[in-house]
């Protein structure tokens, strides 16, 4: 019972390159196009996904084979649904202000098809530690390609990064001018686009 | 364990069983987190009168203190909130907005001061979902909001509380108006439709609920104004 025995490391590393959720298997695509017009939120949303998708992986193994097979998408949902509903309230009891930030998101998180994903594919047929590891490890692969997209929106969208101010104004002087483009999700999805390309040009190999 | 987990019975005693441990978990959590959040809740909304009056960047505990020391009066009328302030010795009203925005509610308070002419002190405006980088501006960006510092509230000559300050696309008066968010227009138009029902009102409510000058129809009757001009 190696933590950290070779099968497990896959476990936590392929959803980071080979079967990454978004690069490889596209899904979250929908979340990752909303909330990427920054790279503040973007990261939190990042963080939460990771969290919750880590916790309801390790839920669902444990209960996995009391689970009727019949009702297994319903409780899965419910298990998310109640899980990402407690994590809105202790947000909003200890840290009030990055729960006012994410508002939304935080709804949309149960709508994530990576989540509802690896429930289905892995937490029901694996143990309690692997189906963490895969939860962190997709998360982090999701959080990973919305602080890239969020972060490129930024700066050509608003000159910014994080709200600082990143191109000096001189530019501005010489005549640059910030993308309006860049803060319509449609560019996101060419974004996503340009780094899905990248991953299987140079990254990605066929099994 | 031979249970047949594909049965009817199971399935409906299973999900009851799931449905009422969730259910209690929930109930617990919210019970249990309640005084906390509704504490939260409360110096959420002081620390927004406070932004609205350009007062910005304070801790909770701060926030409380300057709160104290800066509002002297509260009152409610309509549903809209008034706040009595005093900064530096100057009254400034402070009133609460409510409105819709593009995919739910936006709120925000606004500072008033200045007894013949009102123009606005200060303004900060809250939202439930705009979109991120686009209508969340209107809460994001204090540059945005710093915007409507200085202008006019009311139309001139106007005896009916005819409310000037408003929201545009095109700047055509900037003592009035403000230029909207771009890529938000909706909801800037929301913002600007806010200003115009919740202020309507607000110059004859302030002079009934503490009896300050705000734009009055009639001129004259400087008692309001008197304390102040000893204060300076």
């Amino acid at each position: 019972m190696a933590l950290f025995s070779k099968q497990n490391k896959e476990v936590f590393t392929n959803p980071l390159n080979l079967d990454h959720p978004i690069l490889g298997q596209v899904l979250g695509i929908c979340s990752a196009l909303a909330v990427t017009s920054q790279l503040k939120p973007a990261i939190v949303m990042g963080l939460a996904v990771t969290v919750i998708t880590a916790f309801a992986n390790v839920i669902i193994s444990i209960i996995r084979n009391t689970i009727p097979n019949r009702i297994r998408i319903v409780v899965q949902l419910v298990v998310v649904a109640a899980l990402v509903t407690i994590v809105s309230q202790i947000l909003k009891a200890f840290a009030y202000d990055v729960s006012v930030q994410l508002s939304v998101y935080v709804g949309l998180i149960i709508t994530n098809c990576i989540l509802m994903g690896r429930l289905e594919a892995f937490a029901m047929q694996n143990k309690p530690w692997p189906s963490f590891l895969d939860g962190v490890g997709n998360g982090l692969g999701y959080a990973m390609i919305l602080v890239i997209v969020g972060a490129v929106r930024e700066i050509l969208g608003r000159g910014s990064l994080l709200g600082f101010q990143i191109i000096p104004d001189a530019c501005y002087d010489f005549g640059y001018m910030n993308n309006g483009m860049m803060t319509m999700p449609a560019m996101a999805l060419i974004l996503v686009g340009c780094v899905i390309w990248v991953h299987r040009a140079y990254f990605y190999k066929e099994k | 364990m031979k249970l047949n987990t594909n049965s009817n019975a199971y399935i409906i005693i299973y999900s009851a069983i799931l449905v009422v441990i969730v259910a209690f978990l929930l109930a617990f959590v919210y019970q249990a987190l309640k005084p906390m959040q509704d504490a939260n809740v409360a110096l959420d909304v002081k620390k927004q009168i406070l932004y609205s009056l350009n007062i910005r960047d304070l801790d909770g505990s701060e926030a409380e203190a300057k709160y104290a020391e800066v509002v002297k009066q509260e009152a409610e009328k309509d549903g809209q909130k008034y706040y009595l302030c005093e900064i530096n010795g100057e009254d400034i009203l402070v009133v609460s907005l409510k409105g819709m925005g593009l995919w739910g509610g936006i709120s925000g308070f606004i500072s008033i001061h200045g007894d013949d002419t009102p123009t606005v002190y200060g303004a900060y405006f809250n939202h439930e979902s705009e979109t991120a980088g686009l209508g969340a501006e209107i809460k994001d960006s204090q540059a945005w909001q710093e915007k409507f510092i200085g202008k006019k509230v009311f139309v001139d000559d106007s005896n009916t509380h005819e409310v000037a300050l408003s929201v545009v696309k095109k700047v055509e008066d900037p003592t009035t108006q403000v230029d909207c968010v771009t890529g938000a227009t909706l909801t800037s138009n929301g913002v600007d439709d806010m200003i115009k029902t919740c202020l309507k009102d607000a110059g004859k409510n302030a002079v009934e609920l503490f009896s300050v000058m705000m734009c009055t129809p009639e001129p004259a009757d400087s008692t309001a104004v008197e304390p102040k001009a000893e204060e300076e």
